[in-house]
């Protein structure tokens, strides 16, 4: 609790001396007042830099950077300001796994659209964000198309291929050749296949259409089969078959194995995973990435930029959201953290197609994710609770595969208790 | 001090209104406004200045107990608001989640492994500190360092100690030969983990209490113990502890409020702050925070807190009991 009084306080100062900056405007400051905008982000989105640049081209804008670690914390934080009425940055980001939820609060964010920027993203990233009433939520940042990194010197000592397009044909195109394959890694190295479930289940899950709820909002997480079959698939997989180092995601553990020798081969990897990983496994040699996904194309996760009508200078920051997810910019912060671009223009500037990541033995790293861009198929629907229930199945996932302290059925019954509670 | 002071006042204004009916008739006009001013400064003027901590206490203790139970009795959504009065619904519904009970296990056993071994060895700590030691000073300020600590970095240097995998603990039980456990999956050595924290940051703040308290125990005590024959253990025991039993209280309430509200630690436990895969180690108000931040249920997070506050009510009325049974059997001796 009491951090979150600290932090709700913050914000308020924060947003308080944005109030004494521009204190003598009326709605909207003109040019050349000097105003300070704050900016939440989670994760890495790669604009430590852009800031500066901003404020380097707009000499009246100080720009306040306010950074969260995970995406939940930032989900909690700006559903705690909006509930509020205030504490919110002046631009907040949203997760795609969490926009349907505050897209139910379409008074408490500004209206976006803007008929110049309609076409300046793809299709699907720029629809999500549309509400019933025709009006735009947020700007898209990034998108996570997915293909897998692996780690070829323990391939090598597997005895198996190591080039790139090899693993990508050893690795197949289902999720039974990856399992199969993994079998086949694990029958001759110490090492596991991939680091937990969990980082697999969000691979899986992102290619069901209809995951969670249905149109109506209503919850079949735990009556749909394919949920399910999914969930004992990747189970017998990770335990039956050990395929699974047991180590749940993001936690002290996880990042500590990526040093250790007995480790994980492969790993699902979106394109914002590349600096994580970078960060993580930094001197270990051997990482490299693979132009191909278990069951086709995937997309992971991506965001939104959105702008909360509590704030005190709604068309400033509006300008700066929009300059931030141009095509440019998007550049630059795939340049800094992989953070994939959503833009069109961006998604075939030469600067992208040519980048290649020294990290991954100099893959070329544009090339082979605007390859995966092109084959995700589909854009799952992601309901009111989406956030709530893949939390829900994936601690679900990890007292089997982690913890072990449940067997796949009694760990099931147990999400279904949860869902239950959640209706 | 205060209770002549406003006796005062009382006294006279009901000596003028019982005074004959023929007198007060004729002083009546004569009562100029100064009078009246003063009579009812007299009156009037203690409340006022008791008043400062009854409105603090309105404002910001009654009313959010009060609006909490409000909220705790509707349908409300953290962003939308009031939704319509429901009734116990929020607590029928809280008291038939499973995640409420192993909420309140687990707030009760890391309360029970934290507050009673933090006692025990708070006062030892103190005695020790009590003796004259060389740099005397420098080891008092030591045992309060752990306090200044942040309880959130705290929290993360345990939990890498805690490590499941690659911890430190668990790698120094492996080299004596013990299996590694489990301290992120398991529910009672998260506990002992969680409350290897809490004790780390409360154990010294504590001790630092209980040697004030034993500062203030008259030394010749000591003297007359140690001429009937009593050796240092008889002496802590017979002279030391019984002196110390209002500090204890204290000490326990305290830790009790503090123990049954413990946040900070669980939730930096791991990196998702959820309490476990299983709610493992997920406390009462986690439970709260879930409930009103992650499912935006204000009416049933607000129904936890209502629970939450009767719950410390009732083991604080416990611990009263007992203590002041110990008190007054002391008193008799």
């Amino acid at each position: 609790m009491q951090s979150v009084a600290v932090s709700s306080v913050l914000a308020l100062g924060l947003s308080a001396c944005g109030g004494a900056a521009d204190g003598d405007d009326e709605g909207g400051a003109a040019d050349g007042e000097a105003v300070t905008l704050s900016v939440t982000t989670f994760n890495e989105f790669g604009y430590e830099e852009l800031f500066e640049e901003y404020e380097e081209l707009n000499e009246n804008i100080t720009i306040e950077h306010n950074k969260i670690d995970t995406a939940e914390n930032a989900r909690d934080s700006l559903r705690n300001s909006l509930g509020a009425g205030q504490g919110a940055s002046d631009i907040e980001p949203i997760e795609v796994d969490w926009l349907a939820e505050f897209q139910q609060y379409p008074d408490r964010f500004e209206d976006l659209t803007d008929p110049e920027l309609e076409d300046r993203w793809l299709d699907w990233k720029y629809q999500d964000a549309v509400l019933e009433d025709g009006s735009l939520i947020g700007y898209g940042t990034d998108s996570g198309p997915q293909a897998v990194c692996y780690r070829a010197d323990l391939f090598e000592e597997a005895g198996l291929p190591t080039d790139r397009e090899e693993v990508a044909e050893f690795l197949g195109d289902s999720w039974e050749d990856y399992f199969a394959a993994g079998e086949e890694f694990v029958a001759e190295s110490d090492s596991a296949w991939y680091s937990g479930s969990d980082n697999i289940w969000q691979g899986m899950i992102n290619q069901v259409e209809v995951p969670y709820q249905d149109e109506s909002g209503e919850i079949i997480a735990d009556t749909n089969p394919e949920v399910k079959d999914l969930y004992d698939q990747l189970l017998k997989a990770s335990v039956e078959n050990e395929l699974s180092a047991g180590l749940a995601q993001w936690s002290g553990d996880w990042s500590d194995a990526f040093q250790r020798e007995e480790t994980f081969a492969t790993m699902m990897c979106p394109g914002w995973m590349l600096g994580i990983i970078e960060g993580n496994a930094a001197e270990v040699e051997g990482w490299d990435i693979a132009n191909t996904f278990p069951g086709g194309g995937g997309n992971w996760g991506g965001s939104y930029l959105t702008v909360p009508s509590q704030g005190e200078n709604i068309e400033q920051a509006k300008e700066l959201a929009a300059w931030l997810t141009a095509p440019e910019q998007q550049l630059k912060a795939f340049g800094v953290v992989g953070a994939f671009p959503s833009t069109t223009e961006a998604l075939e500037a030469d600067e992208l197609l040519s980048a290649t990541n020294e990290f991954f033995n100099d893959a070329p790293t544009g090339e082979i994710l605007a390859e995966r861009a092109d084959a995700v198929e589909t854009q799952p629907l992601k309901g009111t609770e989406y956030l709530t229930i893949n939390v829900a199945i994936q601690d679900a996932i990890n007292r089997v595969d982690v913890d072990g302290i449940d067997d796949p059925d009694a760990s099931w019954e147990k999400f279904v208790n949860d869902m239950e509670a959640l209706r | 001090m205060s209770a002549p002071a406003a006796q005062v006042p009382v006294s006279t204004t009901r000596s003028g209104g019982s005074a004959p009916e023929p007198r007060t008739g004729r002083r009546k006009p004569k009562l100029s406004f100064r009078h009246r001013a003063s009579a009812w400064d007299r009156r009037y003027s203690p409340y006022l200045y008791i008043s400062p901590f009854f409105i603090l206490f309105a404002v910001v203790g009654l009313f959010p107990l009060i609006y909490t139970a409000w909220v705790a009795t509707h349908d409300w959504d953290l962003i939308m608001g009031q939704g319509e009065f429901i009734g116990g619904e929020n607590f029928m519904a809280v008291l038939g989640e499973r995640g409420f009970w192993i909420s309140l296990r687990n707030t009760l056993s890391i309360f029970i492994l934290s507050s009673a071994p933090q006692v025990v060895i708070a006062i030892l700590i103190a005695y020790l500190l009590d003796y004259n030691l060389r740099a005397r000073t420098f080891w008092r300020m030591g045992v309060l360092i752990p306090y200044v600590v942040t309880p959130v970095a705290v929290a993360l240097i345990f939990s890498n100690l805690f490590g499941d995998r690659f911890g430190l603990v668990n790698s120094i039980l492996e080299t004596v030969g013990i299996d590694a456990i489990g301290w992120h999956s398991g529910t009672l050595p998260s506990h002992l983990a969680i409350a290897t924290m809490v004790n780390f940051r409360w154990t010294g703040y504590n001790a630092l209490i209980f040697l004030a308290a034993m500062q203030a125990v008259p030394r010749d005590l000591y003297e007359a113990a140690a001429i009937d024959g009593a050796g240092k253990v008889r002496q802590f025991i017979s002279v030391t502890i019984p002196n110390l039993r209002p500090t204890i209280i204290f000490v326990i309430i305290t830790s009790t409020i503090g123990g049954l509200q413990i946040f900070d630690e669980p939730r930096m436990f791991d990196q998702y702050g959820r309490g476990g895969t299983d709610g493992q180690w997920q406390t009462m108000t986690m439970y709260l925070y879930e409930l009103g931040w992650t499912r935006s249920d204000f009416g049933q997070a607000s129904a936890v807190a209502v629970l939450l506050f009767l719950l410390i009510v009732a083991i604080g009325l416990i611990n009263f009991v007992i203590t002041r049974r110990i008190s007054s059997s002391e008193v008799k001796r």
